[in-house]
């Protein structure tokens, strides 16, 4: 089981408190959890990726095992303490203004 | 008894302020959808219990919400959550925040750059919602203005969107360039007369007009003249800032333009100039009365680079006589130290018999005047600053 630490808005969203659980195969990747992340909330389609290059939102950054991943490949592999549920996927929005 | 319900985007939220008749004893709901920015909030001239937002923010881009009910519960159109988000062979399924431009070569000449602030052209990138317009017949159409400059059109309600693709291909795309705020279509105005005639306005292209409900468009700005662009009566490039029309007389058209307040009486084939005896040309919303149609409203600002009231003094002007001559309505605003801006999609009119007129401030106060403009109080004063403000007349 896969935990998921979104921002406050999009969890505001999705009408959820707390973390998200997903279920994700091997490969655990990045692109393997979001695309079960937005399988379970077809409301987060485009918020985190852009509904057609997918690439991740400018704002949006990724974070595991407090390693910064956002710009890592998306198709390599999470650390073993995120693939296996014991540390979370961060989903985090940039500080800037507001 | 007839009501009133007030939609009202703000930076932080929308609210809806409901009201009897009277107008003079109000409900605030809200926030919905709390810390994002709501540009736009408008219920469907056919089925009033169903309303629209435009639900936007700089971090996760743009969300479409539909409620059913006036605004007691609210969902996302689209695909219910545990379906597949995409179709059997792979393809993405339609999605409610989805707005992707149409380069097909098929629909006209489909645009893949724009100017720049800086001359440079720039490829057209989708931003967010202004502005939704719902048709008059079914509640489940509505047309979407978006930034980068374009128009797409529901017909399932919110589920899925298109782009009718004819504006961007109407050939002049590299000429329009964004305003301050963005390259942002930001008015539609459909004929109740005649659905096939539509008017949109784009910061900084212009006005357009269709007559074929869409499918192809060409720029009505013959009569504008703006000195901030190279030629002031170019064909393209005016920042329009909002236009208006009465019901009843859809060939008449009102304009606030970025400077000077103008007038059409041949849907928008000419403009002349009404900007009369007003202190200031410059300024953001334009309505028309209810029931008079040569009655008009707009807020004065002092100038493009400083969007508050001239004088500290925030004024409405009325005229009675479609333009012209101008009437200043103070009672019950703040006529001194007053610097709010009024947005141009922060005014609008209710159809009561005495017509209500509503306006809501960069400085989060919403007024309403229950007597056509003579007197105002403010129904809230301390709303994030308020980007749109749309009423429904129920009965």
């Amino acid at each position: 089981m896969i935990r998921v630490v979104l921002p406050a808005h999009l969890l505001t969203l999705i009408r959820v408190t707390g973390e998200v659980s997903l279920d994700v195969e091997d490969p655990v990747t990045l692109r393997a959890v979001l695309d079960a992340l937005e399988e379970r909330y077809p409301m987060l389609r485009g918020t985190i990726r852009d509904h057609v290059s997918r690439e991740r939102r400018p704002f949006v950054r990724f974070f595991a095992c407090e390693a910064d991943i956002s710009h890592d490949p998306t198709d390599a592999a999470l650390p073993p303490p995120v693939a296996s549920g014991t540390e979370p996927l961060l989903v985090v929005a940039a500080i800037a203004g507001g | 008894m007839s009501r009133v319900r007030v939609l009202v985007g703000t930076k932080k939220g929308a609210f809806i302020l409901s009201s009897d008749g009277r107008r003079q004893k109000w409900e605030v709901s809200g926030p919905l959808f709390a810390g994002w920015e709501i540009y736009h909030v408008k219920g469907s001239p056919a089925d009033p219990d169903r309303l629209y937002a435009s639900q936007t923010s700089g971090w996760f881009g743009q969300i479409i919400q539909r409620s059913s009910n006036g605004g007691r519960t609210w969902e996302q159109p689209g695909t219910e959550p545990g379906e597949p988000t995409t179709t059997p062979d792979g393809m993405p399924k339609g999605e409610s925040n989805k707005f992707v431009y149409d380069t097909s070569p098929g629909r006209g000449k489909p645009l893949t750059t724009h100017q720049w602030y800086d001359g440079t052209q720039h490829p057209w990138e989708f931003k967010r919602v202004w502005h939704l317009e719902p048709s008059f017949a079914d509640r489940d159409t509505v047309y979407a203005g978006v930034e980068d400059a374009a128009i797409f059109r529901t017909t399932d309600g919110g589920k899925s969107w298109h782009e009718l693709a004819g504006l961007r291909g109407h050939g002049s795309g590299p000429r329009w360039q964004p305003g301050a705020g963005g390259m942002g279509l930001h008015t539609i105005l459909i004929d109740p007369k005649n659905a096939a005639r539509m008017y949109v306005a784009i910061s900084a292209a212009g006005a357009f007009r269709t007559d074929d409900a869409g499918r192809s468009w060409k720029p009505i700005n013959r009569g504008l003249r703006s000195q901030y662009i190279p030629d002031p009566t170019a064909e393209i490039g005016h920042c329009v800032h909002r236009i208006a029309m009465h019901g009843k007389r859809p060939n008449v058209l009102f304009m606030q333009k970025h400077w000077d307040v103008m007038r059409s009486d041949d849907a928008g084939e000419s403009w002349t100039e009404i900007s009369g005896n007003l202190p200031t040309d410059f300024g953001f919303p334009i309505e028309v009365h209810a029931h008079e149609p040569d009655t008009v409203y707009v807020v004065p600002i002092k100038s493009d680079g400083e969007h508050y009231p001239p004088e500290g003094k925030l004024r409405v002007y009325r005229s009675r006589t479609g333009g012209g001559e101008w009437e200043a309505l103070t009672k019950g605003l703040p006529q001194r130290d007053c610097y709010v801006n009024v947005l141009r999609e922060a005014m609008a009119v209710d159809t009561l018999d005495e017509c209500g007129v509503y306006f809501g401030t960069t400085g989060g106060q919403v007024y309403v005047s229950a007597d056509a403009g003579d007197s105002f109080t403010a129904i809230v004063r301390d709303l994030p600053g308020v980007l749109s403000v749309e009423v429904q007349t129920l009965s």
